[in-house]
């Protein structure tokens, strides 16, 4: 395949994450803007929620006027969309503010424009997600691959054990424990809610990532090590191994070369979703670590009823999972040469 | 087993680990000997001059706003005076002395005139911005205009706008109505004095100038709903940063005076307050000394209560009132509860020592109440008129639930009736609550159907909509109430008054209409001898108590802990049973 056929492919992929993306937008709009109306809720009812603990006729009225939320709910979509190709205004008290093109509006709960909240929050959830991605592909997959060539020994079924702990056990208790011991007591690492960014003082940034890192690369990495033991298992009782070995290849080229590179097709995919929804936020290794992140985001916007917020948490998340999936189709055509494009 | 035997090693190492961190208390935290279990409740413990450190806050949620004039958080108010000074405040003291109103940004409490309907106040002179300009009486008029009449800062309170005479065209704001004079009926007449002119008289108008809306905002720098993010301060500390959802950091204003402000002692050098964190860690760091306070002041969580009432925590910990009422009103308008009698056999019957286990027990749940005032606010009386008697096993005794069966035959239901119970679907003590309640009823006939609505519509839609009060026949409504400012009147006139009945959105749940409460109120408000107010609020208080439509369940308390970090700690009720933050420093 010549690389034109792959930009097309890509453009292709990309025109249709756009419309999938104008249909996710479409969804969540009318989950939260116009379920509530077929619930019953009238728009004083929903406007009364974003005034604050007084809420009088003339309070009502004026925040549903600033908020739009006494339009029909397709021109709220329309006004929302128009928001992102040519910009929206603000009245933010004494100036009118201008949120630029691409906007996705302005928090019902903050008056901040959404986007800037988003690109604030996503360089936090970027670095958790990253790293933690890294530590349990690398220590998944290698525990997977011993355990699957130690088939029965101790190593597997320990590592089977711990895995399954993985699995079980929530982040916002290991993530608790792993606090109270090697920060609050140990003292090794920093405590919660230490996250600085990389760019104000990197080796903070470092440390007061380690914990989050192993915590939910435990998680991940627990089942990684269960798929890939498994995928690793059938494809060594494959004929072609057997042929490889006959031929008197080395072991060391039979397991990476063939075993491993054909197992690692369904991880690949997996890992894409994964580390996708994880972009989108990671609510609860966030909450429990007090991460400034898109999930901490998306989660304080759900409970406080926070619609633009969580319509830009909810596309933000969308258009990552829907990148990192045309990222890993595009890489298994590198991995399997039996993969094409088209 | 030797293959094992690392592994053994591994678990017993952290099982040892997880042990060290269930018992709490690291090296820099509140284990030992400290000031002493409720110790802050009446006074202020650790007392200290030292200047210098960081305080560091914590808080597991984030302002509403922390603009002065765009908040109506109690905690958000205690913090603000770190940046503003409005003109009156809460002495900074420890239980009843906190109660005190004393001047801040003016020289002295208002000076009534016109019958109590006029309150002139006087600014220091020399209090400067953190910019370095002065701060003029014309700030003060703005601050208050901008908060109570615009469109956009709608989160406050809004009673200035409701006790200040409107211009004869309604005033719309500052940011619509660009006149000069703006609202007419504050009068600036030179830079250090300002004339606020009611519609009543008010005489508890001294509290109204001590929430945050008073502090001062230059109309040059301000910026609406954005002013969040750059405000100008006032007071000892300036705002270096607030980042919503993360962090606020302050540190000295230059600019500020000692000799300005008598009441402040401005002893950290850094404050540094961390915003949307875990609850349960932020406990864990408190025990650890990794933290010095929980800005909030609602108490640690339930997983961290018997940690702190360990031996060696105790002395850190106080357990005051948190000036909430939780309670039950019976609504007049729903049969059968419309009669007297059924609503008295309803006080009798209902178990509130299992309302309160319900709600956490005595410690963090509170303690029985019978009066609709809670004790830590001004005008509380202690009374009892429906007296119960408890079984050792627990339940109302028989001689109690006889009395109910008595007023239930006087109300023409001798066997009991059947009605509803309301509670917020989102609060499971809350809901809890509400089936003891049920269990407790059930013994003298009475039937109640437990109803939830989320916490979110919970006034606004349901039961602070008589209509669909009444169109449901919810008869029985659980709630909290807090006062806006620590005063009979401030407590009572919003959930009893019959004039603050509305079509939603209300807090009089049990539409209590009663000319002669109303009455006694507008009697009260305008009286400005003190000791004769406080005399009324019982005598209202008990009136309201006549009519049964209030069953007062639990005195809310929380338990609030101290690490010994933290110097000049002691409890404020005029913010709710909180960690008075004005003058907090800290050891190291």
């Amino acid at each position: 395949m010549g690389p034109f056929n792959v930009l097309a492919y890509i453009i292709r992929r990309l025109i249709g994450a756009v419309l999938m993306l104008l249909l996710v937008s479409l969804v969540t709009f009318g989950i939260f803007f116009w379920m509530p109306k077929l619930a019953g809720q009238t728009t004083d009812q929903i406007a009364a929620s974003y005034v604050g603990k007084a809420p009088t006729a003339e309070a009502i009225a004026a925040t549903k006027e600033r908020l739009h939320l006494d339009q029909p709910v397709v021109l709220q979509y329309g006004h929302y969309l128009k928001g992102i190709v040519a910009g929206q205004d603000f009245k933010a008290g004494p100036e009118v503010d201008h949120c630029p093109a691409p906007c996705l509006g302005y928090s019902f709960r903050t008056s901040q424009p959404v986007l800037p909240q988003l690109i604030d929050r996503a360089p936090a959830t970027l670095s958790l997600a990253a790293g933690a991605a890294l530590l349990w592909l690398v220590s998944g997959v290698t525990i997977g691959v011993l355990s699957a060539l130690r088939r029965g020994s101790f190593l597997d079924r320990a590592a089977m054990v711990i895995a399954l702990g993985g699995v079980s056990l929530p982040i916002y208790f290991t993530g608790l424990l792993s606090l109270a011991i090697f920060s609050y007591n140990l003292k090794i690492f920093p405590g919660g809610g230490s996250y600085r960014p990389f760019s104000e003082d990197p080796l903070h940034w470092f440390e007061s990532l380690v914990l989050p890192w192993v915590t939910l690369a435990f998680l991940y990495a627990a089942m990684y090590a269960r798929l890939t033991r498994a995928g690793m298992l059938e494809t060594l009782g494959e004929d072609y191994i057997r042929t490889a070995r006959a031929k008197g290849l080395p072991e060391k080229t039979v397991i990476t070369k063939h075993a491993l590179r054909s197992s690692l097709t369904p991880i690949l995919t997996v890992f894409g979703l994964d580390l996708g929804l994880l972009l989108g936020g990671a609510v609860l290794t966030e909450n429990t670590f007090s991460i400034p992140g898109l999930g901490q985001l998306a989660i304080a916007a759900i409970n406080g009823g926070d619609l633009p917020v969580v319509l830009g948490v909810t596309l933000l998340a969308a258009t990552f999972v829907v990148l990192l999936n045309l990222v890993v189709d595009v890489l298994y055509a590198a991995i399997d040469p039996r993969v094409r494009l088209g | 087993m030797n293959k094992i035997r690392p592994l053994a090693v591994l678990a017993a190492g952290v099982v040892v680990s997880a042990g060290l961190a269930a018992c709490g208390g690291g090296d820099d935290g509140g284990s030992g000997s400290g000031p002493g279990y409720n110790s802050a409740i009446d006074k202020i413990v650790n007392t200290s001059d030292k200047k210098g450190g960081t305080l560091r806050l914590a808080d597991s949620d984030d302002f509403d706003s922390p603009d002065p004039g765009n908040t109506y958080y109690a905690w958000s108010q205690n913090f603000a005076r770190l940046y503003g000074r409005g003109l009156t405040t809460f002495k900074p003291a420890a239980g009843k002395d906190s109660l005190q109103v004393v001047p801040d940004l003016a020289t002295g409490l208002g000076t009534p005139s016109d019958g109590g309907k006029t309150w002139t106040y006087k600014l220091r002179t020399g209090v400067q911005y953190d910019d370095g300009t002065t701060v003029t009486s014309k700030d003060v008029k703005y601050a208050v205009e901008r908060s109570n009449f615009s469109d956009e800062l709608q989160l406050g309170p809004k009673y200035f706008k409701q006790y200040l005479i409107d211009n004869p065209t309604p005033y719309k704001g500052p940011y619509k109505d660009k006149s000069p004079e703006g609202l007419k009926s504050i009068e600036t007449p030179d830079d250090n004095t300002i004339v606020f002119k009611l519609k009543q008289a008010f005489s508890e108008f001294d509290y109204l100038v001590g929430m945050s809306q008073t502090i001062p905002v230059p109309q040059a720098k301000d910026t609406g709903l954005k002013y969040e993010s750059a405000i100008v301060s006032s007071g000892p500390y300036k705002v270096d940063s607030y980042q919503r959802g993360k962090v606020m950091t302050l540190s000295r204003n230059t600019h500020w005076r000692q000799d300005t402000d008598p009441i402040r002692k401005a002893l950290p050098d850094k404050i540094e307050l961390q915003l949307k964190q875990n609850a349960d860690d932020i406990d864990n760091r408190l025990l650890s000394g990794a933290l010095d306070m929980d800005v909030t002041g609602v108490g640690v969580q339930a997983g961290t209560q018997a940690k702190v009432l360990n031996a060696d925590q105790k002395p850190y910990v106080d357990n005051p009132y948190q000036g909430f009422l939780r309670f039950m009103s019976l609504n007049v308008n729903v049969k059968p509860l419309d009669n007297v009698h059924c609503r008295t056999a309803v006080q009798y019957a209902t178990d509130k020592v299992a309302a309160q286990s319900a709600y956490g027990g005595p410690l963090a749940g509170g303690d029985v109440a019978t009066t609709v005032l809670p004790p830590s606010v001004d005008g509380y009386r202690k009374f009892d008129l429906y007296p119960q008697k408890y079984q050792s096993a627990g339940g109302v005794d028989q001689a109690t639930l006889d009395k109910a069966k008595q007023e239930l035959a006087a109300c023409g239901k001798p066997q009991g009736f059947t009605t509803k119970i309301s509670a917020r679907s989102d609060r499971p003590k809350e809901v809890a609550m509400a089936q003891a309640i049920q269990q407790g009823l059930a013994k003298v006939g009475i039937k109640v159907d437990i109803v939830q609505f989320p916490a979110g519509d919970y006034f606004n839609k349901y039961v602070g909509a008589p209509k669909y009060v009444h169109d449901h026949g919810i008869g029985m409504m659980l709630m909290a109430w807090a006062a806006d400012w620590p005063t009979g009147y401030g407590f009572l006139s919003q959930i009893t008054d019959g004039r603050a009945i509305k079509p939603s959105g209300g807090n009089n749940l049990a539409e209590l209409n009663e000319k002669s409460i109303n009455d006694a109120f507008d009697a009260a408000i305008s009286n400005t001898d003190k000791a004769a107010r406080t005399k009324a609020y019982g005598d209202i208080d008990e009136a309201i108590m006549k009519q049964a439509v209030e069953v007062p369940l639990i005195y809310a308390k929380a338990l609030l802990y101290r690490p010994k970090n933290v110097t000049n700690a002691g409890i404020t009720l005029g913010y709710g049973g909180m960690y008075d933050y004005l003058n907090m420093g800290v050891t190291k």
